[in-house]
């Protein structure tokens, strides 16, 4: 095996592998920071919502935690185009990551929020705040701080899925790489390399994870 | 007692499904009165507490404060309970303590207080935090305010509780068995800074075991006896010469 090679080409290819990266951290980010947003409020839903509304997003989770994400995506790419909302890949592709993310988060927060002792939101109405106040200021930083380790978890599995987003056309590090070693054929140093990268993302967010568990967590 | 009544509950019916646990409780309670509600449990003391803070709906009777009917709207087939927000503003003119605490885990004692000072009054911060550790210092907790829950006992928590009610001044202060999930030793404590706010007139509704402190403490005591109130009268009088066998056995059975 020429190193010598692979890190020439490497060099010369270092910016369609920066671009690959830069897009597979937007597309994580975008559809985590999304994603998180829209799981709390199916987390809520599923909590405390009317029965016909709790009912209602119970359809939206399972059906979605029960999707291969690949299949989510196909879907969001082509059956949109279908009934006329035209998405770029990019587009659909966070958006498919977004639905996933919220569904896994919905279900995790709401397992923290009935979890909650029943006099953390008395208490809490009892100081007069109204419910809504109370989700935010009471229930909701406990709930957080619940389901951190696991919401990592989950941070991790959506930069992974991020690479299926090459099925669709969307050019993120797992297709950059791709169309490297179309035109060189070092695939297992190429992939390697990428696999490495992927690993160091990973590690990174692992990392930050345990820096915030540390800085939010209380004594119990 | 000629003062006009702070509380007055009447005729209060609440059932859960088939089990009826308030069959018509009617009690009043003059401003700066301290009133204790003993009994079995399963006598429905902690229920009226629960109902007069609305965290219990009943379907039957009125609770009014300071001349308020609160809760509810209407009567007969026209009577509703009420939105969320308007029950808030009326729970505010209540403080509750509660037998586990329930403080806040996420929050420093200071932030426990404060957070209703801030969200529900609107105060300023700063002012907020003044209050704040004015009623911290009342408890004797001043120097433990930037503490966690779970970095205090289990009475310094339960002071903490009590000073976050009443910060708001509320009222009507309710106690809901603050002592027993204590440790005995702690119980002293927190029975010091109850007595320490009856000494400056807070109008106080306690449901407690503590059969001492309730003689000592209470203008008055009401018994109740499976969702009733059996006896209500001065403590000297229902201490010293219960009218019914129960209330007698049941003094026997609590050590008084």
């Amino acid at each position: 095996m020429d190193l010598g090679y692979f890190f020439s080409d490497l060099w010369i290819s270092r910016w369609a592998i920066l671009h690959g990266l830069g897009l597979t951290i937007v597309i994580s980010v975008l559809a985590i920071l999304l994603g998180t947003l829209l799981g709390i409020v199916v987390g809520l839903c599923l909590s405390y919502g009317h029965w016909s509304l709790r009912w209602l997003v119970r359809i939206y989770t399972d059906f979605l935690r029960g999707t291969p994400v690949f299949v989510l995506i196909l879907a969001c790419f082509y059956i949109l185009s279908v009934i006329g909302i035209q998405l770029t890949p990019f587009q659909a592709g966070v958006f498919a990551l977004t639905l996933f993310c919220s569904s896994h988060v919905g279900e995790i927060l709401r397992g923290a929020l009935q979890a909650l002792p029943r006099g953390q939101i008395e208490a809490a109405k009892a100081i007069g705040l109204t419910f809504r106040q109370a989700f935010i200021y009471v229930l909701l930083p406990q709930a957080l701080r619940q389901i951190l380790p696991t919401w990592v978890n989950t941070a991790v599995e959506m930069v992974k899925a991020s690479t299926l987003l090459s099925i669709i056309g969307v050019v993120e590090l797992l297709l950059a790489t791709q169309q490297i070693i179309a035109r060189d054929y070092l695939s297992l140093q190429f992939y390697f390399f990428a696999g490495f990268l992927y690993f160091l993302l990973n590690f990174a967010i692992e990392k930050l994870g345990r820096l915030a568990e540390k800085k939010v967590i209380y004594h119990v | 007692m000629t003062a006009q009544p702070l509380l007055v509950i009447d005729d209060l019916h609440k059932k859960f499904q088939a089990l009826e646990i308030l069959k018509g409780v009617s009690l009043s309670v003059a401003k700066g009165e301290v009133v204790s509600i003993i009994g079995s449990s399963g006598s429905g003391k902690t229920t009226l507490l629960r109902c007069v803070n609305l965290l219990e709906d009943y379907h039957r009777g009125s609770i009014r404060i300071d001349g308020t009917e609160v809760g509810y709207q209407g009567t007969g087939e026209q009577r509703r309970r009420l939105r969320e927000s308007e029950i808030a503003r009326h729970r505010a003119m209540t403080g509750m303590a509660f037998q586990q605490f329930n403080l806040f885990p996420h929050m420093t004692a200071l932030q426990n207080v404060t957070l209703g000072l801030i969200k529900v009054k609107g105060l300023a911060k700063e002012e907020a935090i003044g209050i704040g550790r004015k009623w911290l210092d009342r408890v004797g907790l001043l120097e433990r305010s930037g503490h966690y829950p779970g970095q205090l006992s289990g009475g310094q928590q339960q002071r903490v509780a009590i000073a976050r009610a009443i910060a708001m001044s509320p009222k009507l202060m309710l106690f809901d068995e603050v002592t027993s999930a204590l440790d005995p030793e702690l119980v002293n404590e927190v029975l010091n800074v109850i007595r320490d706010l009856a000494k400056d007139g807070m109008t106080m509704l306690l449901v407690t075991h503590e059969m001492r402190f309730a003689y000592e403490l209470s203008d008055r005591i009401v018994f109740m006896q499976q969702g009733a109130i059996a006896e209500d009268g001065p403590p000297a009088e229902l201490f010293h010469r219960p009218k019914s066998e129960r209330l007698a056995e049941f003094l026997k059975s609590s050590k008084f």
